[in-house]
């Protein structure tokens, strides 16, 4: 096997709110190419990683590289440095603190989906993909308001539909999104992601709420927009039979702290991990 | 692509119907006397017009992006005061600054109407309205850069604040040789003096100028709203983290729609101080933003047609319709001890909270005009188009 070029690297991620650390000194990597799947019991702190990742949170510790720079990184200050729990506070104390909003890791090429779905209530289903292109636009403020933008717009517009049609969302393009049912809400969030063009996809819970079939169904779309689109792809998961599926490796949390990591197979036999999560039959 | 073709053949139709407005609009002007009962329907065309788009560009802001100003009446004085001050003509300029000495001596539409004639005066007055916006979004840019990062409700306190204190500060005598101090700004390039003379005949431009102010910065607003930044601005207001998290910078477009949005703010102070002859700070206080707001909500937050309507409903009660409350008789019933000062103002208000009640989501609705029209009429249409296919074959 060559070698494969990191796409995501987190060095001591570490999340505290006030005295509750969620994400305790997390380290991992999703290199090109794999579908890479983030595990664990419930609050076991999968959200929260994904959040100081996107840029939601600003972690308290640690460092995030995207496509091999550095895109997200502190240490303890202030009040945080007296109430501090985690490890490695000083790693990171002369680099200098990067923390940028969502929007320029997204713009870098992260995107992502949410655990509780999160689309533009208001908006078409083709809408909410289209306004997800709005940040590949070149046109500026005037040029878009006195449509000096046809071109592009028209290009964005056959993009959406080209996407619509590979999720299979085209025949409802015109409904309003909140009024899909659940499955496909969750697909539109995933055509909406892609709009964006990212080099690394980030789904939470894809499957939460889905029957058994419409996870099958869900399984073999991951696995399409990894092969179509040529996709890196991170998910949070509840579903074993999905991730054990499809994912190349595993990363397993409990209480915040990485407790395995490994293929599939090696993490159905971890010990630890049957303790912690495998063994308590969990569908939440 | 038959999508395609509807939509070009619905702009189509809706251009034909705004240009007969303001044809109509013109030919009104031309048609009543000030002498006439019907006056007062140019009167409300054009205060209505000045607050329609006052209502418009709080509706992109409230309505569309879902940030909360309540500092309307102050953008719209910084409009009217800079619009006044640049258009007084020289010779006027001592009679109107009768204690201070005259700070600004430039008369856009003196200087360009001396230069190029009555083409020039037109020109002059439009600088000075869209100097007049300028100026508002820049104050707008200003307040925007601490406050747009809070949380929204501190723009809405913010706003509401600086509009209390620019009203102050305008009055201010220091401020005098600008701003006039406590006294009005009167004399500018006004509406009763806006004419056009074609071959031997004056038109009246009095109420067709403001008009077409207000037609051609709505028409902006609604280009600006379908257009793929007005996208990105109902996707903040829907749900900011996933705007944000599809790479819609929060900060920038959040400007962007405060500024423009203050942008015709200013405008619209700019023609009220038109309509109105005077320009005077005292006038705009935040209970004009709030009458601005319940025209929105009467009208339906998130509908450009719907705002207009409320504004243009609620000049017309509380100019012509309900006048008769305050002066004696109304719908033909003479009781002056109840239909006395005041009392039409307490109808007014029972009126809205009936409205407001009932219309939960104002008149329109997040909808549009020309999309309920066209819903109607394909109601009504239903049957005989079916007649009138067949008949064609
Ligand atoms: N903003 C916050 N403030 C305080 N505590 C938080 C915050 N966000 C998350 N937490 C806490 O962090 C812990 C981890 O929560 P998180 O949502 O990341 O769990 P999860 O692994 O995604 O669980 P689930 O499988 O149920 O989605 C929880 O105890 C939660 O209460
Ligand atoms: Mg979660």
């Amino acid at each position: 096997m060559s070698e494969k070029k990191n796409v995501l690297r987190l060095d001591n991620i570490t999340m505290q709110f006030g005295g509750v650390v969620a994400v305790d000194d997390l380290s991992m990597e999703v290199n090109e190419g794999e579908i890479v799947a983030l595990i664990g019991p419930n609050g076991a702190g999968k959200t929260t990683a994904f959040n100081a990742i996107t840029g939601v949170y600003e972690p308290t510790n640690g460092m995030v590289s995207f496509l091999g720079a550095p895109v997200v990184r502190n240490h303890p200050q202030g009040k945080m440095k007296k109430q501090y729990k985690g490890s490695n506070a000083e790693k990171f104390a002369s680099d200098p603190v990067l923390n940028p909003t969502p929007d320029k890791l997204t713009a870098l090429g992260m995107a992502r989906t949410f655990q509780n779905i999160r689309l533009w209530k208001t908006q078409s289903v083709f809408d909410n993909v289209l306004i997800a292109k709005h940040m590949l636009r070149t046109s500026n403020f005037f040029s878009a308001t006195f449509r000096g933008n046809r071109a592009e717009e028209e290009k964005q517009r056959e993009e959406v539909l080209e996407l619509l049609k590979i999720v299979g969302l085209e025949d409802v393009q015109h409904e309003l999104a909140t009024s899909l049912p659940y499955g496909k809400q969750r697909r539109l969030e995933i055509a909406r992601a892609l709009a964006t063009k990212p080099k690394l996809l980030m789904l939470d819970e894809p499957a939460a709420g889905m029957n058994p079939q419409e996870t099958d169904e869900l399984t073999a779309f991951i696995g399409r927009i990894r092969s179509e689109f040529n996709m890196t792809i991170l998910l949070i998961e509840h579903h074993m039979d999905l991730v054990m599926d499809i994912s190349d490796r595993i990363y397993v949390i409990d209480f915040g702290k990485l407790i395995a990591n490994g293929t599939p197979e090696v993490i159905q036999n971890d010990q630890r991990v049957i303790d912690a999560y495998l063994g308590v039959e969990d569908d939440a | 692509m038959i999508d395609k073709q509807a939509t070009k053949r619905k702009n189509l139709i809706s251009l034909i119907a705004v240009l007969a407005f303001l044809a109509l609009v013109l030919a009104l002007d031309q048609i009543i006397k000030p002498t006439s009962r019907m006056y007062m329907l140019l009167t409300v065309l054009q205060k209505g017009s000045v607050y329609a788009l006052a209502a418009v560009s709080m509706n992109l802001l409230n309505g569309f992006t879902g940030l909360f100003s309540l500092g309307h009446a102050g953008f719209m004085l910084i409009g009217a005061y800079t619009y006044a001050i640049f258009s007084i003509p020289s010779d006027a300029r001592d009679t109107v600054y009768q204690y201070f000495d005259a700070a600004v001596r430039i008369s856009f539409p003196e200087l360009l109407g001396n230069a190029l004639g009555g083409f020039g005066t037109a020109l002059g007055v439009l600088i000075s309205v869209l100097l007049a916006g300028l100026v508002a979004a820049v104050f707008a840019y200003l307040i925007g850069l601490p406050v747009l990062r809070l949380k929204s409700d501190y723009l809405a306190i913010a706003t509401l604040g600086f509009a209390e204190i620019i009203r102050a500060i305008f009055q201010w005598k220091k401020l005098g040789p600008v701003t006039n101090g406590s006294n009005l700004l009167k004399n500018f390039a006004r509406c009763s003096t806006f004419k056009l003379e074609l071959g031997g005949t004056t038109l009246s431009l009095s109420t067709f100028v403001p008009v077409l102010i207000a037609t051609v910065c709505i028409a902006v607003i609604v280009l600006l709203v379908n257009s793929t930044y007005g996208r990105a601005f109902k996707a903040i207001r829907d749900d900011e983290v996933a705007a944000e998290a599809m790479g819609i910078n929060l900060a920038r477009h959040k400007m962007l729609s405060f500024c423009t949005s203050c942008f015709f703010a200013g405008v619209s102070g700019a023609s009220m101080a038109m309509v109105l002859s005077i320009a005077q700070a005292n006038n705009f206080k935040s209970a004009m933003t709030y009458e601005i707001l319940l025209m929105v909500v009467l009208g339906g937050i998130g509908s450009i047609s719907g705002s207009v309507i409320g504004a243009m409903l609620f000049i017309s009660a509380s100019e012509w319709w309900l006048r008769g409350l305050d002066s004696g008789t109304f719908l033909g019933i003479n009781a002056p001890d109840v239909f006395r000062n005041g009392f039409r103002l307490v109808v007014f208000s029972i009126i809205i909270m009936i409205v407001v009640l009932f219309f939960r989501k104002g008149i329109m609705g997040d909808r549009e005009l020309p999309e309920v029209l066209g819903n109607l009429l394909r109601r009504h249409a239903s049957k005989p188009a079916v007649k009138e296919a067949q008949g064609n074959e």
